[in-house]
């Protein structure tokens, strides 16, 4: 790929040949700030808050779709670029509610984020605010479009990655919103729970109904772990408040996942403090699940095997092994089976 | 020269909306009353819509004689007149088209297009057939040199030598950007791709605007010519022209133009036995406006929603279904046949120096010949407006002219030298647009008409990008105000940052060029926002909220209509004693306007 040349805010920066300017600018370490835009979706250059200024060029151009051009002399924060962005993020603010204080998203909201970096504290522009009714029939997420800023990055990360194609615009003008084929709940929808649209949501219009009110961002820590359910062995992160898990966010680096997920793993995670999990075996003791220690388990479940075994030779034996243990894990234990003489082994996934 | 009587009836949606088919229909029935043989037909709109229903009769060795607003229960006897005893109608004669004699008492019938100040000065080229032809019948336009183009340039030119005759001609794209296509047609041919398409933007949707919607219905085949040697030219086998479905005449006429092309390999394979094929679909669009920009029009054939897309990648390098895409207006492609007809040189010696060729205007709003008209670039708005619209009713005064529909802008007296060209426009504030004119008189409002535009373009905003979507339901919000008396001072200042904060950062055409109609109006007539600002009073005297209701004691004779028509008790006096207007309990309702016989009430800003 051939290299360009460019001076992004007076500093040269060497790029390759078709990146656009938000991609440029970026791998000079030049942050510029994005609603809509997300490097695993196609660039559709919505929501204008990445204006930059070109020398030389027609109006203010959004850098994560324009090309960025050998020789070019782009400004990201020009006065022009500035007055744009504070336009733009008044005129969110004027149809967006204010609840910061109580918002879930507050401390990662990209809306909270530019409007303290620019400065803008209300909007300029009062008027007529949109009144859309809250959704929160599925079990999973919230959806308040009332806080929606229309990146659109929900609908085509559905439509794009997942397949889904659940949601997208309604409506036209002020009207306009995401929404379901003829605004039905999500749940009649071909939606999965996937849950990539609320990670991509920049602000607090979709919201993951477990993890409500169990934490700010600022007080939570991430752990990086494998997902539990299946032997595909998706990545995540586990937000952690005071030892308890308190949510799920994606890994968008995981070489297996690229941060998608489906809804177990993405919203499945209040079994681990259950209070209906197992914790420790039970055995069966006159009709009764009785709690047992592990040796005893496992002493319990060798002398069965070697019973059958002994009184019906190995054949008589089958092992059922679980989807939610690793892909190791299963070769193993298909491997305990045949060293005890059966073949009769399997699995529980099916597809 | 007919051998029989012939009677031609406009049936465009004009004439249809005038009354047309009731005229066809009498006509029909005084010839088989009175045992006439003539052959009766239809063709489409000859631009003076002022004057539907139109009906033409040509007799053997006779010019064209044509009729205006003849009612259908008059238009026998016209007719019976004409063709039996040789007598025109002087209530409904316009004029004579064509050569032949006329008994010695009707010589002085002007001359259609060269003495009705209407068409002195027009130069029809790109509708040239529209008012001529049945566009229902392909033998018609191929009598008129139709299809020659098409066979010339498949025949003795190479496609590269097409691209380079459009660009010597200087034509530009004429659904209001003002692109140059010779260019459009280069990147288009020059673009890598195995499959690439032609589209007609035949989705004309500003306010006032038909002047696509008349070449469709009245000249079809101009438009598939001119995209089918555009095929030729940049390689192209299919095209697509999306069409409002608002219009249905026009998409009946060019499904219909489509299949007796086909029948006659004008379209299909092996066009006119050169290996060059080219088919072509109508493709009716669901009512979006801003389907008529070019990507999100690309999306909708598509099957999406017609939202836009960024640009670049331009159409011609990635357009319908990522293919390389030439996109060209109806207008534009209308043209394309006259270029390879009479030559690029001839094309080019018409306009001015950036603007080649000829405009097609809708002449509405405020005057006395509305209608459509084609005119030469370069033109002055005087000579629209005056010469060719016949100015303003009732020697009324000009105030402003609103060019280019929702995009466009609101050009005041003192330019109205201004030469109509794309620059011009464009350095006035306004731009060329599609095409609409609407003219406008001192009792028009120009902060309610910014007003107007903005509701439209608000509604009719994609919702994709910020700027446009929030920006214009702002920019409508003070607007909405200041026409009822609640503006504030900061509003003018508030209008025009918004205003170039939209237009600089929106992501399409219909964003960047929606606040035109308010930032002009702000640029030529700011005194006017004062006054409702600063005096909340409505000089124009149309924002209703900024007016007050009184009685003129001299002319009030006492008769109570009003004060029975009033539902809100504001209006007292006694009987035959002039009567007097509460203007704080007055709702403005206007009852009290329509009850007063003696014009007693008055409206004062």
């Amino acid at each position: 790929m051939s290299k360009i040349n460019l001076t992004i805010n007076g500093q040269p920066v060497e790029a390759r040949a078709g990146m656009t300017i938000l991609e440029a600018a970026e791998s000079a370490g030049i942050e510029i700030p994005t609603f809509c835009h997300d490097p695993q979706l196609v660039g559709v250059g919505a929501c204008r808050i990445c204006v930059v200024e070109v020398e030389g060029g027609r109006g203010l151009p959004a850098a994560c779709v324009a090309p960025a051009g050998d020789g070019m002399v782009i400004n990201t924060e020009s006065e022009k670029v500035v007055q744009a962005r504070k336009a733009n993020l008044s005129l969110l603010l004027a149809n967006h509610p204010l609840d910061c204080l109580t918002c879930e998203k507050s401390g990662e909201c990209k809306l909270q984020d530019y409007c303290y970096r620019y400065g803008v504290a209300e909007t300029d522009y009062p008027g007529e605010v949109k009144e859309i009714p809250f959704e929160d029939s599925n079990p999973f997420y919230e959806r308040d479009m009332n806080k929606c800023i229309l990146c659109g990055k929900c609908s085509r990360v559905c439509f794009e990655v997942n397949g889904a194609g659940a949601i997208d615009y309604a409506y036209r003008g002020f009207k306009s919103t995401i929404a379901p084929a003829f605004e039905e709940p999500v749940e009649n929808s071909p939606c999965v729970f996937c849950g990539m649209c609320v990670d991509l949501c920049p602000t607090g219009a979709l919201n993951p109904k477990l993890s409500k009110g169990l934490g700010r961002a600022w007080e939570i820590d991430k752990v990086k772990t494998t997902c539990p359910y299946c032997g595909t062995g998706c990545n995540f992160y586990l937000e952690v408040k005071d030892d308890k898990i308190v949510g799920v966010t994606p890994d968008y680096d995981s070489p297996v996942n690229k941060g998608n997920l489906c809804v177990k793993g993405r919203f499945g995670w209040d079994f681990v403090d259950s209070p209906e999990r197992l914790t420790k075996p039970l055995i069966k003791k006159e009709g009764k699940f009785v709690e047992a220690s592990w040796e005893e388990a496992l002493e319990l479940v060798a002398s069965k095997i070697k019973e059958t075994v002994d009184k019906n030779g190995p054949e008589a034996l089958a092992g059922l092994s679980s989807a939610r243990v690793t892909n190791e894990e299963n070769y193993l234990f298909q491997k305990l089976i045949r060293m005890l003489g059966s073949n009769n082994v399997d699995h529980c996934a099916r597809l | 020269m007919t051998a029989k009587p012939k009677i031609i009836v406009g049936l465009g949606t004009c004439g249809i909306a005038a009354g047309g088919q009731d005229v066809y229909q009498a006509i029909e029935k005084a010839l088989a009353e009175n045992n006439i043989d003539a052959e009766l037909t239809q063709t489409g709109c000859i631009g003076a819509c002022e004057n539907e229903v139109l009906v033409d009769i040509q007799k053997p060795g006779q010019p064209r004689i044509t009729y205006g607003k003849v009612p259908p229960e008059e238009v026998g006897n016209v007719v019976t007149e004409h063709i039996v005893k040789d007598q025109i109608s002087r209530d409904f004669v316009l004029g004579k088209i064509g050569e032949g004699d006329l008994p010695a008492e009707y010589e002085d019938i002007p001359v259609f297009f060269e003495e009705l100040p209407f068409y002195q000065k027009q130069n029809r080229l790109c509708l040239r057939n529209c008012g001529f032809i049945n566009p229902e019948i392909i033998d018609e336009y191929v009598a008129r040199e139709g299809y020659e183009a098409l066979k010339k340039v498949i025949t003795t030119m190479k496609p590269e030598e097409v691209v380079e005759e459009v660009k010597k001609s200087g034509l530009r794209g004429r659904g209001g950007g003002g692109f140059p296509s010779g260019l459009k047609w280069e990147f288009t041919m020059k673009a890598e791709g195995d499959k690439k398409y032609i589209v007609c933007n035949a989705d004309e949707g500003d306010p006032g605007a038909f002047m696509d919607r008349s070449i469709l219905e009245g000249d079809p085949h101009s438009v598939l010519e001119g995209m089918a040697i555009a095929g030729y030219a940049v390689g192209a086998d299919e095209g697509y022209i999306y069409c409002r479905a608002e219009y249905p005449l026009a998409v009946k006429r060019l499904k219909l133009a489509i299949e007796q092309a086909k029948e006659k390999n004008f379209l299909g394979n092996n066009i006119l036995g050169a290996d060059f094929n080219f088919d072509l679909k109508v493709k009716e669009g669901a009512g979006a406006f801003v389907c008529g920009e070019e990507t999100a029009l690309l999306m909708s054939i598509e099957g999406k929603r017609g939202m836009p897309r960024p640009r670049p990648p331009f159409p011609a390098q990635k357009g319908l279904f990522d293919k390389p895409t030439c996109l060209n207006n109806v207008e534009t492609f209308g043209n394309v046949p006259v270029v390879f007809l009479k030559g690029a040189d001839y094309f080019a010696s018409i306009g001015t120096e950036g603007s080649k060729g000829t405009k097609v205007f809708a002449l509405t709003g405020s005057i006395n010949r509305t209608g459509l008209a084609e005119v030469p670039m370069g033109i002055t708005i005087q000579e629209v407006v005056y010469d060719i619209a016949g100015g303003l009713p009732g020697d009324g005064e000009f105030k402003a002219v609103q060019v280019g529909g929702p995009s466009g802008g609101c050009i005041p007296k003192d330019l109205l030298h201004l030469p109509i060209d794309y620059d011009s426009l464009t350095d006035a504030g306004a731009m060329m647009g599609s095409g609409g004119l609407v003219i406008m008189g001192l009792d028009t409002c120009m902060v309610d008409i910014a007003r107007y535009f903005l509701t439209f373009t608000q509604s009719e905003s994609c919702g994709k990008c910020t700027p446009c979507r929030e920006g214009t339901k702002r920019m409508l919000e003070i607007l909405q105000r200041i026409t009822t008396g609640e503006g504030e001072p900061e509003d003018i200042e508030k209008l025009k940052t918004l205003g170039d904060a939209i237009s600089s950062t929106s992501l399409c055409g219909l964003g960047q060029t929606a606040p035109n109609p308010v930032l002009t109006t702000l640029r030529y007539f700011q005194d006017e926002y004062e006054k409702h600002i600063f005096d909340k009073r409505c000089p124009a005297g149309i924002c209703v909220d900024l007016l007050i209701y009184a009685i003129d004691p001299e002319l009030c004779d006492g008769c109570r209509r009003c004060v029975k028509a009033c539902p809100v008790d504001a209006i007292s006096g006694e009987k035959k004693e002039p009567h007097v207007i509460d203007t704080e309990a007055c709702i403005k309702c206007g009852a009290c306007l329509e009850k007063c016989k003696e014009e007693a009430i008055k409206l004062q800003s």
